[in-house]
């Protein structure tokens, strides 16, 4: 037999956990989808947006995260939203931070869970109503899934 | 109103219209609704949104996901307006909110 191609065998928990949980709630949103809804026709800008969270994690229960906007912060031009998006996550939207111009910056951090290998997505709403995009991708030795924590 | 043990860290001070930072973190299982083979099942019960108002307004919101790690933590920043309380709300699976308070000394 044929081994399995790397892609197949590392979306393989991800479907396992795709199906449990569509066997106990309602459909489930794609990551495709979540990213089409927040954009809701809008043209993301590519950049903006500095993430920074390791490269590597040993272990997905809890990744440090953080995300810098570029903005001026004014009640005219601010970041009004952040959303963080994962690719291969049971659930694609992990977070999204509500900001006023009172914030100062735009700037926050969390920590997040991480079922595999894959890329995590950021999307930055401005009160104009553009659109920053970026990703990063992160390598997960053991995912968050069933472990535990 | 039920209790909840939370860590807010915030300057003591801060000069008027300083960028101050916030770390909060809160004890809280996360709970997603785990259903694999071998294991119990368990309902889902994480806290979904947590709200920060200071100075009359909210000033920072977020939603979370099963995808936030257990005892959530959080970094953001606001602008030193006036002395007084940055009101903390965690809202819960299951309709339970929590709330607590940390002040905020504008000189």
């Amino acid at each position: 037999m044929r081994p399995l191609p790397r892609r197949t065998m590392l979306a393989m928990p991800v479907a396992l956990a795709a199906t449990r949980a569509g066997a106990q709630s309602a459909p489930e949103e794609s990551f495709e989808a979540a990213e089409r809804a927040i954009l809701a026709g809008r043209t993301p800008i590519a950049g903006g947006i500095e993430i920074d969270m390791p490269p590597l994690s040993e272990n997905g229960n809890s990744v440090d995260l953080s995300i810098r906007v570029e903005s001026p912060m004014t009640t005219e031009d601010h970041i009004a939203d952040i959303h963080i998006l994962s690719e291969r996550n049971p659930f694609p939207r992990v977070a999204r931070f509500t900001l006023s111009p009172r914030a100062g910056r735009a700037e926050v951090a969390t920590r997040i869970r991480l079922a595999t290998t894959q890329t995590i997505l950021v999307l930055a709403e401005t009160s104009k109503g553009q659109v920053y995009r970026a990703g990063r991708e992160v390598i997960v030795i053991l995912g968050a899934c069933v472990e535990g924590g | 109103m039920a209790e909840i043990l939370a860590r807010i860290t915030l300057p003591e001070s801060a000069k008027r219209g300083e960028i101050v930072p916030v770390r909060v973190i809160v004890r809280h299982p996360m709970e997603r609704a785990v259903d694999a083979p071998g294991l119990r099942p368990v309902p889902r019960k994480i806290l979904h949104t947590l709200r920060v108002t200071y100075a009359g307004a909210e000033v920072f919101r977020m939603a979370m996901s099963p995808g936030i790690a257990a005892n959530p933590y959080v970094e953001f920043t606001t602008i030193a307006v006036e002395t007084g309380d940055l009101v903390f709300e965690w809202e819960e699976d299951g309709g339970a909110v929590y709330r607590r308070e940390a002040r905020l000394v504008v000189t």
